[in-house]
């Protein structure tokens, strides 16, 4: 029963992963940015949620529709003045960007809010409560909350992308943004419109963090930066729903490596994704009929 | 000149266009005035510029000198994206269709911006009705002459007033390229103007009413069909540099 207790965690928490990795795989997959702040990025989304409550003493729950959208604000801008700047001059300047911005929030972070870690208390008694199935699975609300979350954002995301008039500009875009151009759609508000996106969702994310752990100016390239990339691999890149799937046998691989060894828990983690990129680099949920 | 004059001013009006390609000069001071309801037909060899020049008025490519006036404006400067939106539409070479999307996504696409007109998707289906029962088909496993009826599509839907048409036969048989061409008068007839580049000579000749070839990047012929002999277009196209074909 243990073992089966560690699977439905991983699966929990895999929705968390998912929601971290489908940002950065919407990034990549429309503009072919690598956005190496993206963890970093969460870690601000966190900590602007922990502003907000401070100064509103609005509930936790409250404080996601605010930081999504000023991280949405946030990402329309950054994109169409510095990542678009960089993209402009060729992909490796993203990269440099990117990591030089991750760079500038982490220290900033450190600058202003110290470098003890923080959460977000989630004093609802809802939330911190759990449910039990049988005498040793006890699963918290929050974990299936944020599981269910992490679907339904992925659910509305696709949504949006396939039938919503922006969502098809976004496509055509990361098709062929000249065609897209000689079309009257102007490519640039476009990728402003994908970022705000991506920003909002790694704001949830960001939240998420908090309300489950801490939040700390290192977290984002030390863990988070690279879940969501270990995810977005195995998922297959520019899949959606390969990001849910990625981030799920993510969980659970690091569940029952913590399993056999808690020290094995990240380890466990990394070998899935090591085996993933060596028997299908294509990723579990390729797209399309190309091979 | 014919009688070009006397329908008023010309809709699309380009002077001494110079455009560079890194070092290499592909237009040297190309000038051309599209009067509406024109056929304007670009001829010349590989090279000779025409896909640039039609690519520069479309806004892909910024001129070094020169300029693009259309209905009087100065479009120079403009982004591609708002030519497109004030009605300069191109259908580009290799169709460059979004390959992920359907059929009638593209087109959907090509109406987001579109100017108040005559075409939506309902009329490219007339134009093109074997698109009704496949519009729900990814464009990527489509032939070519359906992909290239598709671009035209998703041009149309956009209502241009000048509609670019880059090297439509390109790559299709020369059976597709008649039945393409053949849907030219319909497009004529809702009122749009065609500047057209295209590669088979005796193809332009039939439809343009004013051709104009080019020679790396100069002028070389101008004038009606009527007006030019077909020695005269060998010369212009080959560049017999002879100088006896005055």
């Amino acid at each position: 029963m243990a073992w089966v207790n560690a699977i439905i965690q991983g699966v929990l928490i895999g929705g968390l992963y998912a929601l971290f990795a489908c940002g950065l795989s919407l990034l990549f997959g429309v503009m072919k940015v690598v956005n190496l702040a993206h963890g970093d990025l969460a870690v601000v989304a966190g900590y602007i949620g922990v502003g907000v409550i401070a100064i509103s003493h609005m509930p936790v729950l409250w404080s996601i529709p605010v930081v999504v959208v000023l991280m949405a604000i946030i990402g329309y801008i950054l994109q169409r003045s510095l990542l678009q700047a960089a993209i402009t001059r060729g992909e490796l300047t993203t990269l440099i960007v990117t990591f030089g911005l991750s760079i500038i929030i982490e220290n900033g972070l450190q600058q202003f809010f110290t470098a003890n870690s923080r959460g977000l208390g989630v004093g609802d008694s809802f939330i911190t409560a759990s449910f039990s199935l049988g005498s040793q699975i006890t699963i918290a609300w929050l974990s299936l909350g944020i599981f269910v979350l992490a679907v339904v954002v992925l659910l509305g995301l696709q949504q949006y992308l396939s039938f919503s008039k922006y969502g098809r500009l976004i496509r055509a875009v990361a098709d062929d943004r000249e065609a897209a151009q000689l079309s009257g759609a102007d490519y640039r508000h476009v990728f402003g419109i994908a970022a705000a996106i991506a920003f909002g969702t790694v704001a949830i994310a960001g939240i998420c963090e908090g309300m489950v752990t801490t939040i700390s100016p290192t977290l984002g390239t030390d863990t988070i930066l690279l879940f969501a990339f270990c995810a977005v691999v195995i998922g297959g890149l520019g899949s959606l729903w390969g990001t849910l799937v990625g981030g799920v046998v993510l969980g659970v691989a690091q569940a029952i490596g913590a399993q056999i060894n808690p020290s094995y828990e990240t380890l466990a983690g990394y070998a899935v994704f090591l085996l993933v990129l060596v028997v299908r680099p294509q990723g579990l949920v390729s797209q399309g009929t190309a091979s | 000149m014919s009688n070009r004059t006397e329908s008023g001013a010309p809709l699309l009006e380009v002077r001494d266009l110079v455009v560079y390609h890194g070092q290499l000069q592909a237009l040297s001071g190309i000038s051309l005035e599209v009067y509406p309801g024109e056929v304007y037909a670009l001829i010349g060899a590989n090279g000779a510029g025409k896909s640039t020049l039609l690519r520069t008025i479309a806004g892909l490519h910024h001129p070094s000198a020169g300029t693009i006036s259309y209905q009087g404006k100065d479009v120079t400067g403009l982004r591609p994206e708002k030519r497109a939106a004030a009605g300069i539409v191109m259908v580009p070479e290799g169709r460059r269709l979004f390959g992920s999307l359907s059929l009638e996504e593209n087109l959907k696409v090509g109406a987001s911006y579109a100017r108040q007109g005559p075409w939506d998707t309902g009329r490219v289906l007339e134009l093109f009705p074997w698109m009704k029962e496949r519009r729900g088909q990814k464009t990527a496993q489509m032939s070519g002459g359906e992909q290239q009826s598709v671009a035209i599509g998703r041009a149309l839907v956009a209502n241009p007033r000048v509609l670019l048409l880059d090297e439509l036969s390109l790559g299709l048989a020369p059976v597709i390229v008649q039945r393409i061409y053949a849907m030219l008068p319909q497009i004529l007839q809702s009122g749009i103007t065609v500047l057209l580049v295209e590669q088979d000579v005796s193809q332009a000749l039939r439809v343009a009413t004013h051709l104009q070839c080019l020679l790396e990047g100069h002028t070389t012929l101008e004038g009606t069909p009527a007006e030019v002999t077909r020695e005269q277009v060998e010369a212009a196209y080959f560049g017999a540099a002879d100088g006896s074909n005055a």
